[in-house]
């Protein structure tokens, strides 16, 4: 492991995870909050939010996230105007949230609104019987019990976010991929040492990670 | 069970206007966001003819788009087949009774969905090459990361389908004396391949947008050819994406209605195994 004994390469690689880490922090913050909000949207009785929920979740689902956050870049950014910061970098960090969030939350919303058919028919019934509304019901009844059911794709759609974020070294981001890219130009001799500090790192993060949140969803499953 | 008819009644007289109001709301809200689009696009001069002419020209479509396509779709379905291969491979060997196989091929298919592809694939285009001292083609580079990754969200599938099939038919197989190998291949695969067919299906549609990861390789997929190359001679990148973005979506929706088909038929026969129930979602690289 003679690679990381120079600080320089402890410093790309370092580097790297911290923005993958604040790419996945801001990003899952960002595809909870649009996620519920599109699910809302999509059992909501409005038929236009319906149709919104849907047109979202059909368009960004279906779109490769390289494609998207190109078009963060690109379109947005470069050609369209839109500036977030006059950083450089954080700039581009925060086109790859906006890139991110918008597919993840696609996601998030199918998740939930799969969430929401676990939840039995008749509690929503009885909490209609007591005159409960529309809101109520959702937002009291229904929605704590589907949130119960959803962290295991949740947690896996997480995990997928926080993988995703390599993406973004596509737009000049020095994320962990573009990282790994350099050192292993930099150190033919040592490309194994290399890839598995990187890979390893993602491995020994995430399985940890899958297995908390298949831990967590079984305790936290609502028993019927 | 469809969610709408649970959540509130039928609309009565008060309900009507509520929603009648909410909808003429968000309706005039979404019109004026489709506006500030509009208004943002032609301030930037993004409706001239000139950008969006191209798409209207064959030689567009025949010189880079279907090439495009045609890479994107030729990479997703080698990286299929090959993904299925390497799926049941490691689906068998993570169901084996021997240590020394379970154990290799568990390790194997965690280590692969925990990494990102687009981190797989840069050791395999970069990395690889100063092992073997020889370059390394850019096509097999994105197929053999796009296998890695989605053979083991795969392996992982079929392991939960093989679990779903009744325990009375490995048994039964058993009883009449089959072997290990004779009731995984010829009584539990079967069942299970069959049962997971839409997860398998559903796996196409995370492979085709996958392929697009090969642009940062610069493999000439979609994504490079037609928006990459188009927009470099047409200074359209915009229109490019857009256009490349519905592409697409049509390939992926209508693998998804396939799925969707697949599934609905399965479910009919009563085949469906109901602990099978997979989310895509995750595996959303």
């Amino acid at each position: 492991m003679d690679v990381f004994s120079d600080p320089y390469n402890v410093d790309v690689y370092v580097t790297g995870f911290l923005w993958i880490l604040k790419l996945t922090a801001a990003s899952t913050v960002g595809a909870l909050v649009l996620g519920v909000m599109l699910a809302a949207m999509r059992v909501s009785p409005v038929p236009v939010l319906r149709g919104f929920g849907a047109a979202w979740v059909n368009v960004f689902r279906n779109t490769p996230l390289t494609l998207i956050i190109f078009f963060c870049y690109f379109g947005l950014y470069a050609v369209l105007g839109f500036t977030v910061s006059d950083d450089l970098n954080l700039n581009n960090y925060w086109l790859g949230v906006i890139g991110l969030s918008v597919y993840t939350a696609a996601f998030v919303c199918e998740a939930i609104r799969s969430g929401i058919n676990t939840v039995p028919a008749g509690q929503a019934e009885a909490a209609r019987a007591i005159g409960m509304s529309f809101w109520q019901t959702l937002t009291m009844i229904v929605l704590p019990q589907a949130g119960r059911a959803v962290i295991a794709p949740l947690g896996s759609i997480f995990i997928a976010l926080s993988k995703n974020a390599t993406i973004v070294g596509t737009i000049g981001l020095m994320e962990s991929s573009s990282a790994m890219k350099e050192l292993i130009n930099a150190n033919g001799d040592a490309v194994i040492p290399i890839f598995l500090a990187f890979a390893g790192t993602f491995a020994i993060v995430l399985i940890p990670a899958g297995y908390g949140f298949g831990w967590l969803a079984t305790r936290l499953a609502v028993k019927r | 069970m469809s969610t709408d008819a649970v959540l509130y009644d039928h609309p009565g007289p008060k309900a009507k206007i509520r929603n009648l109001v909410l909808t003429v709301v968000f309706g005039i809200a979404l019109l004026g966001l489709a506006y500030w689009i509009y208004a943002k696009f032609d301030e930037k001069g993004q409706w001239a003819g000139t950008l969006w002419k191209p798409f209207t020209e064959v030689s567009t479509w025949t010189d880079y788009i279907l090439p495009g396509l045609g890479y994107t779709l030729g990479a997703a379905a080698v990286a299929m087949v090959l993904s299925l291969t390497f799926g049941i491979l490691f689906a068998v060997g993570r169901l084996s009774d021997h240590r020394w196989v379970r154990y290799p091929a568990g390790a194997v298919v965690e280590f692969f969905r925990a990494v990102p592809l687009l981190l797989l694939m840069f050791f395999i285009f970069f990395g690889v090459p100063f092992l073997t001292e020889q370059p390394m083609s850019v096509f097999w580079a994105v197929v053999l990361g796009l296998t890695l990754y989605n053979g083991s969200v795969l392996a992982e599938a079929f392991r939960a389908g093989v679990y779903a099939v009744s325990r009375g038919q490995s048994e039964a197989a058993y009883a009449i004396g089959m072997r290990k190998g004779q009731v995984m291949r010829e009584v539990l695969i079967p069942q299970a391949a069959r049962s997971m067919l839409p997860v398998i299906v559903s796996q196409m549609v995370v492979l085709v947008k996958d392929t697009a990861l090969g642009y940062i390789i610069s493999y000439p997929e979609l994504l490079q050819m037609g928006v990459n190359n188009v927009s470099a001679n047409f200074g359209n990148v915009v229109q490019a994406a857009i256009v490349v973005a519905i592409i697409f979506i049509l390939v992926n929706s209508s693998l998804t209605a396939l799925a969707g088909w697949l599934e609905r038929r399965t479910r009919r026969v009563g085949k469906a195994p109901k602990t099978a129930v997979l989310v895509d979602a995750g595996s959303a690289t």
